[in-house]
């Protein structure tokens, strides 16, 4: 089967600096796939350069078997690619419902239309409303994003990368800065994330890697140090030592 | 020929000195500070009046110009400036095109509206001739000058506590407040010293470039070609660029008088074009 | 079948944004009215409209696209000439020559749109800054066609459309000029409020999150660039047709740096910040050039430092009458009262 996600050989250095150095991912279709490492391992990097916000000095990204490399970080988008970012990348002033009507009308190309206004987009406004709703953002839906408690923050950035129907879905740290009574909102909602999605999960907290993920990959000084399913990963002397060893 | 180059090096380097304070608060601070013109006009009008109402010698007013642009500098960042640094640069524009349209105004009240004029000393008047070449005094006497602080200026920054504690201050704020470096006396340090070095520009350039209210609007453009297309990740960056502007205006106005300023122009968006950050600008440093 | 109460709501919502306010229809009643309540202002208000257009096609670039120019008064003086050479060469009907100069202007914005797409707000207030000052420079250069230091003048504007012949008082000047700028905004108003004008909203905000959003923005900008461009074209054009003259001062650097605090006085982002500076900036230079005729300048540098120190934010119009509502307990849309509503 063609996997969802591939890298070969991906190498990014900056000067004399290998950040990333010789990693292959082979991620398959509807994977829950989690990506972990200690600080430093070059976990951002990797999703910089998947996501396009980088390029890397050698090395192929394929989506869905199709070469996307040199393409611009939209066009991923157009390809199938999303992500939420790990510090909360959201439009401040606008409210969520006009983000997710931004969101989803954009991948229904409807973005470049000049003279039909917002409202008579009844499809993406159904749709948009559709999302809030399962994200338990309805209530908070037209109030500005910026007044937000940080969960329905969070929440919110996960669904915009929901609502352009991602076959990858890269989440960074999706729980990081929530706080305690709002993590299960967050963490079910990661759960219940619509199954032909692939998910790539960057995350620090092992509790949420091991009862989420069916296949770990272990990054360690910008290589890729160990890959398995979480019993091999769990179980494995060597990335105790590296990873769980260095975080406890 | 030669003439021409060599006019055009002495130009160049006073558009270094005049501009090289504006390359570190526009680089090193991100302060968007259209209004350096300002100081430079400040150090110029400092030595027209020194000159021609007191009669004190050119000599003593170029320091006097670095000084008062220098204090002036100092004062405006601690009162005004440095609460902006953290602003969008739209409100920077503003903010400094205010004091620009200030400054012309009030020296229009103050000083008149004409051309002011000073008589310099007679050992830097008149032309010799060198290989060929008639080499004007003056002009190479701002040469030598504005060498000298070049290389004071690079040494400076690149070998001396102050420039690394700079260059820490900008890199990291908190990190170097932590550190122990008291980043806002440093802040005021460059900013006075960036200021005081367009004084001694604007005192040096009353002769070659001519002083009058509309100064800081007229050389603007200049200021800002030097340091967008000499990058701001060093001092070279903008000391090659001035050179080369110097150059291509003294040449253009020599053999293109028609086109004027137009080539200037141009050029300035040719290099925008194929280099938007600048013409010595690196990947990866700052 | 009906739809879900959530996407009514969702809909209703989007609906009532876009939905033109009682203080906007005021604002245009009053601006009508103008023209015969107050016959001896009518240049004056001439060129409040004209000043209004040229700064709501600067909102469209700062407050819309996120580019900070500093070279606007090019597209303006370009149009500025283009309706000055065309009503003397071609036709001195005003409407051909307005939509010419504005299709004129909107090809060099066109052209230089490509040069603001990359690069810092440095390179792009050069870009900006560099481009006007060479149309400047050749303008002056070109003497044989745009008059040089003297400009154009003897330019005779015939009545428009053929009908409405221009008084010797400027009223149907003025309502000529109103009569663009609320074409103008309500065309602005439509792009702004369709999904094309969020998308650009998102790109001005957050554009690494719209990138993530698949938006290409390149297009995007160059579009409203252009747009903007035709605009102050248009503004230009206005400008020569109603005071039969061009002088090369359209395109000086200090229209740049003056449009940008009219905008910055009303607002950027909301279209009437424009329109509202234009107003008060042209009755604070009536009133000061009455007062100190020559330091005019002063006064409005004082403005702009004192505008930066204080906050914009804090003094914008469109801050304040949000203020006004909340404190007379009429709040501004939200969900709760649409609830309400729709039940």
């Amino acid at each position: 089967m063609t996997p969802a996600l591939e890298t070969r050989a991906l190498v990014k250095r900056f000067g004399g600096l290998v950040v990333t150095n010789d990693v292959s991912l082979s991620i398959r279709p509807g994977a829950r796939h989690a990506l972990i490492g200690p600080n430093g391992a070059g976990k951002t990097t990797i999703i910089n350069l998947l996501t396009g916000a980088l390029t890397p000095s050698s090395g192929r990204i394929l989506i869905g078997g199709e070469d996307i490399t040199e393409a611009s970080p939209f066009a991923r988008v157009k390809k199938g690619m999303a992500r939420t970012f790990q510090i909360n990348q959201l439009f401040d002033d606008l409210t969520p419902l006009e983000s997710m009507v931004l969101a989803v009308g954009e991948r229904l190309g409807h973005g470049t239309r000049f003279w039909r206004s917002l409202a008579s987009d009844s499809q993406a406004a159904a749709e948009a409303a559709d999302i809030l709703e399962r994200f338990r953002l309805a209530d908070v839906m037209c109030l500005p994003t910026r007044g937000l408690p940080y969960g329905k923050q969070r929440l919110l950035e996960i669904a915009l990368a929901i609502a352009l129907k991602p076959k990858v879905l890269l989440l960074d740290e999706p729980a990081a800065g929530v706080p305690e009574e709002d993590r299960h909102e967050v963490l079910a909602i990661v759960r219940d994330l619509p199954s032909d999605v692939t998910v790539v999960l960057i995350e620090h907290d092992m509790d949420l890697v091991f009862s989420f993920a069916d296949r770990i990959s272990v990054l360690a000084a910008g290589r890729l140090f160990a890959e398995g399913s979480v019993a091999e990963i769990s179980r494995d002397p060597e990335v105790k030592a590296i990873y769980l060893g260095d975080a406890a | 020929m030669l003439t021409i180059l060599f006019d055009g090096i002495a130009y160049g380097m006073l558009l270094f000195v005049l501009a090289c304070g504006l390359a570190v608060t526009l680089g090193l601070m991100n302060f968007v500070n259209l209004a350096h013109g300002a100081f430079a006009m400040a150090g110029g009008y400092v030595t027209v009046v020194l000159m021609n109402r007191y009669g004190i010698s050119f000599y003593w007013c170029l320091p006097a110009a670095f000084l008062f642009s220098a204090a002036l500098g100092a004062v405006l960042e601690v009162t005004l400036y440095r609460r902006l640094y953290a602003a969008s640069h739209l409100d920077q524009v503003l903010f400094s095109i205010g004091l620009v349209f200030m400054a012309v105004a009030g020296v229009d009240f103050f000083m008149g509206g004409q051309q002011q004029l000073i008589s310099l000393p007679p050992e830097l008047s008149g032309r010799f001739n060198l290989l060929g070449a008639d080499i004007g005094r003056y002009r190479l006497f701002i040469i030598v000058l504005c060498a000298l602080l070049t290389i004071a200026l690079q040494t400076t920054l690149t070998r001396t506590r102050i420039g690394s504690q700079l260059r820490a201050a900008v890199d990291d704020g908190r990190v170097a407040r932590g550190l122990g470096i008291n980043v806002s006396v440093i802040f005021v340090l460059t900013f006075a010293l960036g200021s005081g070095l367009a004084g001694l520009g604007g005192a040096l350039g009353v002769e070659l470039l001519g002083l009058d209210p509309n100064f800081p609007l007229k050389y603007l453009i200049y200021f800002m070609i030097v340091v967008t297309i000499g990058g701001t990740s060093s001092i070279t960056g903008p000391f090659l660029a001035a050179l080369l502007l110097g150059i291509a205006d003294v040449a253009g106005k020599y053999y293109l008088p028609s086109l004027g300023a137009f080539i200037i122009y141009a050029v300035m968006i040719a290099f925008l074009i194929l280099r938007p950050n600048g013409l010595f600008f690196r990947e990866g440093g700052r | 079948m009906s739809p879900l109460p959530r996407q009514a709501l969702a809909s209703a919502f989007l609906r009532r944004k876009a939905r033109w306010k009682p203080l906007e229809y005021g604002f245009w009643i009053l601006a009508l009215g103008a023209a015969f309540a107050l016959p001896s202002q009518q240049l004056l208000l001439s060129e409040i409209a004209i000043l209004a257009l040229f700064a709501m096609s600067l909102d469209l670039i700062v407050g819309y696209a996120g580019i900070l120019s500093l070279g606007h008064a090019a597209f303006f003086g370009v149009g500025a000439y283009a309706a000055g050479l065309l009503s003397l060469h071609l036709t001195a009907e005003p409407l051909t020559g307005l939509i010419l100069s504005g299709a004129i202007a909107g090809l060099l914005g066109l052209a230089t749109s490509y040069l603001v797409l990359r690069g810092s707000d440095l390179t792009k207030l050069m870009t900006t800054f560099g481009v006007s000052m060479l149309i400047s420079e050749a303008a002056n250069q070109a003497a044989w066609l745009t008059g040089g230091a003297d400009g154009l003048s003897g330019i005779l504007i015939d009545p428009i459309a053929g009908l409405f012949e221009f008084d010797l008082f400027g009223q149907t000047g003025y309502l000529y000029c109103l009569t663009v700028l609320f074409a103008a905004l309500v065309i602005a108003r439509r792009i702004v409020h369709a999904p094309f004008g969020l998308s650009l909203k998102a790109i001005k905000r957050n554009s690494r999150r719209a990138a993530m959003l698949g938006i290409s923005p390149n297009r995007r900008i160059v579009v409203i660039y252009t747009l903007s461009a035709v605009y102050a074209g248009f503004a230009g054009a206005l400008l020569t047709q109603t005071t039969s003259f061009v002088s090369p001062d359209v395109l000086a650097f200090h229209r740049s740096a003056d449009v940008l605090l009219v905008l910055v006085l009303g607002g950027v982002g909301y279209l009437y910040g424009g329109v509202i500076g234009a107003v008060i900036f042209t009755v604070l230079r009536a009133w000061l050039s009455v007062v100190t005729p020559q330091y005019w300048m002063f006064w409005i540098g004082l403005v702009l430092v004192a505008l930066v120190l204080v906050g914009r934010d804090r003094i914008n119009p469109a801050r304040l009458t949000a203020w006004v509502r909340t404190k007379t307990g009429r709040a501004a849309p939200s969900a709760a009262p649409l609830a309400k509503e729709e039940a």
